[in-house]
Parts: structure tokens; sequence; C-alpha cells
């Protein structure tokens, strides 16, 4: 439906690229080291299921053009929604206008190389037949109301969009990409002898519809919720204290992207605000342990062909046995400390700066069998869905949120627990990893990141891993 | 803007919509940030929002887009009216009643016509001297996440094919600093913020300098406790969160879905009775305050909690006719429609001086911050990291991290013991402090 980036803004909105030129040549060449445009188009759409049938169905456009010009640690930015060109000229003497209070070094902005073609979709869900979505979701009502007689209540929601995006800095160089996204997710509420319980589950992609569809995936996602929900009924309390944590593998990841992954991004090292600064070089993790951020995985939410600054997207190795080797960088920070752009400079909307962000990210698998390793617990918690988390990037304290988790009773996996907040300490929990398994698995596909109010889709991977040593935040003493 | 509004109205029937409402949102804002002293990130913002609900009989659908041109507000119509053709009837959809709309709008004096103008230098000089504050205020102040400056300038208009129009602008300012301590090769960082509606009203930039390095320089030195069952204080924001809990759990949606765990409790005794919860709309100058609802229904001041007896829930029209109930004037908007949201939400101030709360601690916690998302609303099972102070024979002793803090929220809002005077409207929820009798602490 979306032709090429380049031609879509000139065909829509009259943006030809010697506009462009004029734009960021005029306004801001000459006294900043990099100035760029961002174009930003998005389509979205949300179906919501509820109570057996489609009753909430929306729609949505946003478009908008940021602006940024950097001199040194400086950055103008300036954003609008209305793409005519008076508007465009009055951001980009807002941008310019951070370079006029001082004097700045030479420009400088190159492309780093050519973007990955990791998405590319002959339908994007966005145009997929509204039909065969709502024939979807009835499905997954059906199944997951003949799955549990305890099943009250079942939310099933798909949201799709599509987002062209063009970058364009005063060289002339350009660089555009057509990003499609969908998520389906099931929610539902059980019921037994008046206690409530929910189970949600779910995933995505940047794939087309099918992907549901594809060995009845939304069967296992809406199996999955129910089985959540019911098993949460008879959950006892969960323990309260250090103990040793078996984590499952797949989602379970989000450890890394808390513990280790946002104190590893490049702005807060830039600044040393962050627990890991200055420490490249030095063994933060168990030699067990390699952690990864890659952009370049086909079709999965976290990747992306381009970044938001145009910077191809990479494989970044973060932790390497064990020892800190690399920051995930925009281009700002980059130049800042003297470091290549990894491609991790991303932005929620043209509304928002980029900042360095994670992708997909994840721990190499190792060795062990993940059977094997829960047999080695005497006693402690093993820990498969989360919830959300967070992390002080400063003190270096996280926190991620069990939704499903069952006691280890000599090596056995027991009794179900109630959720509970695991907390720990960014440069020390990984140190404390004592077996890895063999079994990586990336997530579903439902992440989402936040930072300073930006929301981008991430994912995160992990084989099953033994902590010797984290806090369990339940209620039993 | 009424008229472009009543434009897409016009159209959506001729369209074939039986009824339809649209939202208008417009908005400046301006950021600018300082760190070290020197200017970080300076941020020009322009933005505006045009969403439409309508519906084709008992069908309903929704469709928004920020290009307001011509051709685009006459996709978007199609849009709308054709999703709505293939959603499910609902025999509860529709607008409210025409006879309670809003007639006549309170003058709540959100804008502060002059506030803005302030030159981009001005602005960052605000941020400069906020920061600088909590830089020069202890040479253990050694790093700074930066000084910050906000303003914004918005304007909301209303129509409904029923007849409502309204509009209104708002204005809003705040200043904040988020400083770094270190002491022994350990950093903390924490900050201080305030937001008004009046420029003239935003506390001073080195009073809020001060503060956001005090909070920062005590939280030095912070170590785990041994896990434990002790009470616990919240200091006023952090009480704030835990009413924002009451929120969620009162909310239309959340009772109708079955979600929540204070679902069939009208009337019954769910707090302390020291808790009386109220919600607000009509306060003067506040950050939550509107001269009208979602649904343009008249704004009112709600009492939510009274005296630990739950007696209202927060309702728009469809929620409420899901629960046989009428509408409580809580609609808000959003992309989808039509969702429930607060105005100014609050805990009543209660009897007890806050320093006297902490005094009659033997030994607890007194929390500062919380972290991460552990709280299932379905249930009020409760687990969250926290920072804080520990308290010991009723002093505040040293600073504590790495902890969690665990309960079920219907058991700790009845086992709570004191609810302080010193209640401050700083944000759209507020609460003075608050006394937990007892929740199991996570540590060591």
């Amino acid at each position: 439906m979306l032709a090429r980036p380049e031609r879509f803004f000139e065909d829509r909105f009259g943006l030809t690229s010697s506009v462009l030129e004029r734009l960021l040549g005029s306004e801001l060449a000459g006294r900043v080291d990099h100035a760029d445009l961002y174009l930003e188009y998005r389509i979205s759409e949300e179906l919501t299921l509820e109570e057996g049938a489609v009753k909430k169905a929306s729609r949505h456009v946003s478009q908008g053009a940021g602006i940024r010009a950097q001199s040194g640690e400086r950055t103008g930015y300036a954003h609008t929604d209305d793409l005519a060109l008076p508007n465009l000229e009055e951001a980009a003497r807002q941008a310019r206008a951070i370079a006029d209070r001082a004097g700045a070094s030479a420009v400088v902005a190159v492309g780093t190389g050519r973007p990955h073609d990791l998405y590319t979709l002959a339908e994007p869900p966005i145009s997929a037949a509204l039909d065969r979505k709502l024939a979807l979701l009835g499905q997954v009502d059906k199944a997951a109301r003949a799955a549990d007689p305890r099943v009250k209540q079942v939310i099933a929601s798909l949201g799709s969009e599509d987002v062209v995006v063009l970058i364009a800095t005063p060289s002339g160089w350009t660089v555009g990409d057509v990003r499609p996204l969908t998520r389906l997710n099931v929610t539902v509420i059980v019921e037994e002898n008046g206690k409530r319980e929910i189970g949600s589950y779910g995933g995505g992609g940047r794939v087309p519809l099918d992907f549901f569809l594809e060995g009845e995936r939304w069967r296992r996602f809406t199996s999955e919720a129910v089985r959540q929900a019911t098993m949460k009924l008879s959950a006892v309390e969960a323990p309260a204290g250090e103990m040793t944590v078996v984590l499952g593998p797949g989602w379970p990841g989000i450890l890394l992207h808390e513990a280790v992954g946002h104190g590893l991004e490049g702005d807060f090292n830039r600044k040393k605000t962050s627990a890991f600064s200055g420490r490249i070089g030095q063994k933060v993790a168990s030699e067990l342990v390699t952690v990864i951020d890659d952009g370049t995985i086909a079709n999965r939410r976290g990747s992306l062909n381009v970044d938001d600054e145009g910077v191809p997207t990479r494989r970044n190795v973060l932790i390497e046995n064990g020892v800190l080797v690399g920051y995930m960088q925009d281009r700002l920070n980059a130049r800042l400390m003297g470091a290549e752009p990894t491609g991790n400079g991303r932005r929620e909307s043209y509304a928002h700066q980029p900042m360095p962000r994670m992708t997909n990210t994840f721990m190499l698998a190792g060795q062990d069998d993940p059977a094997e390793i829960l047999r080695s617990v005497p006693r402690g918690l093993y820990a498969v869905n989360f919830g959300g988390g967070q992390v002080d990037i400063t003190s270096g304290k996280f926190v991620f949120s069990a939704s499903e988790a069952y006691l280890i009773e000599s090596g056995q996996v027991t009794r179900p627990v109630k959720g509970a907040t695991l907390i720990g300490n960014g440069p020390d929990a990984l140190t404390r990893v004592s077996r890895v398994g063999n079994d990586l698995k990336m997530d579903e596909g439902v992440g989402t990141c936040g930072k300073d109010g930006q929301s981008v889709p991430v994912g995160v991977g992990l084989p099953t891993i033994r902590i010797d040593g984290i806090t369990v935040g339940g209620t039993q003493v | 803007m009424l008229d472009l509004l009543q434009d897409v109205l016009k159209r959506a029937k001729e369209r074939g919509a039986t009824d339809a409402d649209a939202f208008l949102l417009e908005d400046r804002a301006f950021s600018a940030q300082v760190r070290l002293g020197r200017v970080d990130t300076v941020k020009h913002a322009r933005e505006q929002h045009l969403s439409l609900r309508v519906f084709s009989g008992k069908s309903t659908a929704a469709a928004s887009t920020s290009d307001l041109s011509r051709a685009s507000l006459e996709r978007l119509v199609d849009e709308a009216v054709s999703l709505a053709r293939i959603t499910a009837p609902d025999e509860l959809a529709g607008l409210p009643d025409a006879k309670d709309l809003a007639r006549t709008f309170p003058a709540l004096d959100l804008e502060d016509p002059t506030g803005h103008d302030l030159s981009p230098e001005d602005k960052i000089e605000l941020a400069r001297r906020c920061e600088g504050a909590a830089l020069a205020a202890d040479p253990r102040i050694t790093n700074s996440e930066g000084g910050d400056f906000a303003d914004r300038r918005a304007h909301y208009a209303y129509a409904a094919s029923h007849g409502f129009a309204g509009e209104y602008s708002t204005s809003s300012f705040s200043l904040s600093a988020s400083p770094v301590a270190s002491e022994n090769g350990s950093m903390q960082r924490d900050g201080w913020y305030h937001v008004t509606r009046k420029r003239a009203q935003l506390d001073a930039p080195e009073t809020i300098g001060k503060i956001a390095a005090q909070r920062a320089l005590r939280r030095l030195g912070a170590r785990q406790v041994k896990t434990c069952e002790v009470p616990i204080v919240f200091d006023p924001d952090m009480a704030a969160t835990l009413v924002r809990h009451i929120a969620g759990a009162v909310s239309g949606p959340a009772l109708y879905r079955g979600a929540s765990f204070l679902l069939g409790k009208l009337g019954q005794q769910i707090a302390a009775a020291g808790v009386t919860v109220v919600d607000d709309g009509t306060m003067p100058g506040a950050l939550g305050s509107r001269p009208f609802d979602g649904e343009g229904l008249p704004v009112r001041k709600t009492v939510v909690v009274d005296q630990g007896v739950l007696t209202s829930y927060l309702l728009d029209t469809y929620s409420a006719r899901k629960l046989g109930m009428t509408s409580t004037h809580h609609g808000a908007r959003d992309g989808a429609g039509v969702t429930v949201s607060t105005t100014n939400f609050y805990l009543e101030r209660g009897t007890a001086d806050p320093g006297d709360i902490i005094r009659s601690v033997k030994q607890g916690l007194y929390v500062t911050e919380l972290i991460g998302f552990g709280v299932n609303g379905v249930t009020g099972d409760y687990s969250r990291g926290a920072v804080g102070l520990w308290i010991d024979n009723g002093e505040l002793a040293y600073p504590v991290e790495e902890i969690t803090i665990a309960g079920n929220l219907l058991e700790m809002f009845r086992a709570i013991e004191g609810v302080g005077t010193d209640l401050v409207f700083r944000d759209r929820t507020s609460a003075p402090t608050v006394l937990i009798g007892r929740m199991t602490v996570a540590g060591a």
C-alpha cells in the first residue's frame, strides 16, 4: 500500500529532496555538528473483542516532522504535525537557535552503510482484510471459553500499524524505512468460588496477519492465557527474602533489559550517571554470560532496517564471557564519546528526539540441560512469566515482576506462588549466574520499553538460567 | 475550532452516522534542559489532534488524525463510518442523555495568559538556577541528569451531534532538578519538581534545587535490611501512588470486566475509618480540573471513599449503563473513544502530624520511592521495589534500598493507622503521609 518512503513524502506532501535540502541546507548547515530532519507517517488500527463480539474498532493517522540541530553537547529540537513548508521552516529556525548561541565545529554528517531488508511483507498486517481479523478474534474468544468453564471474560485485541519514516541530513543524504508491526493479545478473567484471577498472553512482530494462523499460534496464545489465569487461582503466598532463582527461557530475558541493558545505553555512560560508567573491560557477569543486542533479526518486534537516525542496525555484543565490551550508542553520544553509532538511536515518534535504546536483547545459550538446572536447586523459585520491570540507572537497582512462578523444593517444581517482584543490583546480579541452559528462546513479541516518557517496541531472549541469590518480594517470611 | 468540529459531525451524519462526537486538541509546548550549567536540549513542539467517534445504530467506531486538512478529515469520517459498519451492535452504546449535558461552564482559571511570555533564554535561566542550586548544595553532589523547565499551552474543544459544544484552554509550567550524589564510589540519583497552571505560583528554582539535592544526599550509603514484617510510612508522593490504585479499581471498565479487587464492594468498609478519598474536578486552578468531562457532562465533586466506606465508582456513560448505574461524569477521551479518568483525586488530610507518625514507629520503613509494576488489579496483590529510610525508635536512621514491600491492597487500606495533615495538591493525584500497620519487607 505504501510506496518507497522518499516518494511517499514527495507525493503526499510535496516534500521533494530539493525542498528537504533547502530546509536543512540554508537553515542548519555550517554552524552545527549534526543536523537532521525526520519525517514520519503512521497508520494504526486497533480491534477489541469483548463479551464475544468486536464492539470497539479504531483507526488513527499521525504525521509529523522532527528537526534537530546539535552543537557540542547541545541539542535543539522542534517538531510539528503540520507538514506545510512554513511550519517546517519555523521548526528549523527554532532547532537552529541552539547552535547560534555558541560556535560549533565543522559539519559531520555521514551515512554508515546500507539499510537491511528485514521485514518486507507482501501484505502488511494493517492492510489485511478486516473480516479476516474479526474472524481471528472470534476464534480466540470461542477457544478461550471452550478451554475452561471458569473463564468469565475474554478480551482479545489485535493492533496493527505501518510507519513510514524518512531521515535527511544537510549533506543531502536520505534514508527511509517502512515498518509494519502487529500484535495479538489475549486476556482472560477466570472465577472460582468467588475468587477471580487474570491471565494475559500474546505475541506478534513485523509480520503478516498469517503469522497468527501458522501452526495455530493464536490457539497457543489463548490456551496460555487461560492456563496462567487458572493456575493463579491455586497460587500460595510467595516467599520473601534472598534465594536461588531459576528463570525460564524467553520473556524472563526482561532481566537482561533491566539489570544491564539500560545501564549500557550510551547517554548514561557519557554523562557518567550509570552504575556501569567507566567499566568497559571489567568483569560484570559470570563467565557463562554473553549478552547481545541485535536489531537485525528478521521480522522481530525489536528489529529495524535502520535506526531513527538512519544508521543501519547491528548485532552488538554488550557482555562477552562476563566482561563488559560495549555500550549502545546513538549519534550524539557516539560522537561525544569518540565511539561509533551502533544503530541504537531510536525514538517513539517525530515528537521525540532519539536516544540510545535497546532492540532485541538476549543471552547466548549455554551447555546445561534445563531440567538438570532445576534439579540442582534444593530450595528456590522457578519464575517463567513476568509483567514489567524498571531500573534505577544510577544506583543500579532493578526490579522485574513475576506473574507466573513456582516453588522449587528438593529439585522439584512444586506449588505455584502469587506474583512477586524480584529486586537486584545490576552490576552484581549477573555475576551470580551459575548455570546457563542450552534452550535460548526469544520472547513472543510483546515488549514495549519506556524511557524518559518514550515507548518503543523491543524484544528480549533468554535460555534457562540459575541465579544464586536474588531478593524475592513475596509476603511469606 | 468548534466550527471545524461541527463540519466533521455534519459530514459524519451525511455519511450515515446516526450520532457522532469529536474532540480536538491543539497545543504548543516548550522545554529546556540544562546539564552541569550548560544548555543540553531545547525543544519546541506544536501538535494538533482530532478524534472522532461515530455511532451507526448501536454500532460504534473511532478514528483520529493529526492532519486537519479537508481531504484528511473527509478520509477520517469515511474510515470511522465504514469501521462502524463492521463492529457488532451494543445495545448500551451511545451518547449520554442530552438533558444531562453541561449547560454552563464553571470559571476554573486553568490558563495563564501572560505566563508563557518569557524568552527561551529566560526559561533556560530558570532551569539553570534550579540545577545550580542542587549542584551548589553540597560537595557530594558531583553530577546531574539536569535541570528542566517546561511550559505548555493547550486548547481543547468538544462537540457532539446532540447539540453539545464547548471548549477551554489550559496552561502548565514545570521546573525540576535531578542531581546525582556520590560518596565512597557509589552514586545515588533523586530529584524534585513543581508543576502549576500559573507561572507565578512555581516554587523558586533554588527551593526546588535544594530539595532535590537533599533527597539525593539522604540516599547515600543505602543498604539492604533483613526480611521482616514492620509498619510502613509512605511519604505524600508515595501515598498518592496507593490512592492511584484505588482510582484504577473503581474505574468503570475495570469493574464491568470483573477486573477489580473492589468489585461488589460498594457500601462496604474497604479502608480504615480515617480514609476519605475524593475526586473533585471543580477546584479552581488545579492540574486535574476541567469544565466538562469527555462526553460533555458537568464536572463535580465525588466522594469515592467516605470514612473507609466505598461510596462511589468512577464511571463514564457506557460503563455506567453496563453496571446499571448512572455516569459520575468521569468520561475522558482516548484514541479509541471514551475511557474513564480521574480529575483531582486525593486522600483527605487526616489529623496526625507527619513527624508524630514517624515517631510512633519503633522499627519500620519510611518509603520515598517505589519502582516496578508488581500490582495485580484483580486480586489487589501488591509487591514493589522500594527505596527509603529505616525508622529506628521513631527516628529516620539510615537509607535503605534493594528491598521490596508486599501485601494486599485491600488489607493495606484496612490497616491504615495514620493519615497526616500534610496534604498538598502537587499533582493530579495527591495524598498526605500515610502509615500502614504491617507489611512484608523483603531484603537480605
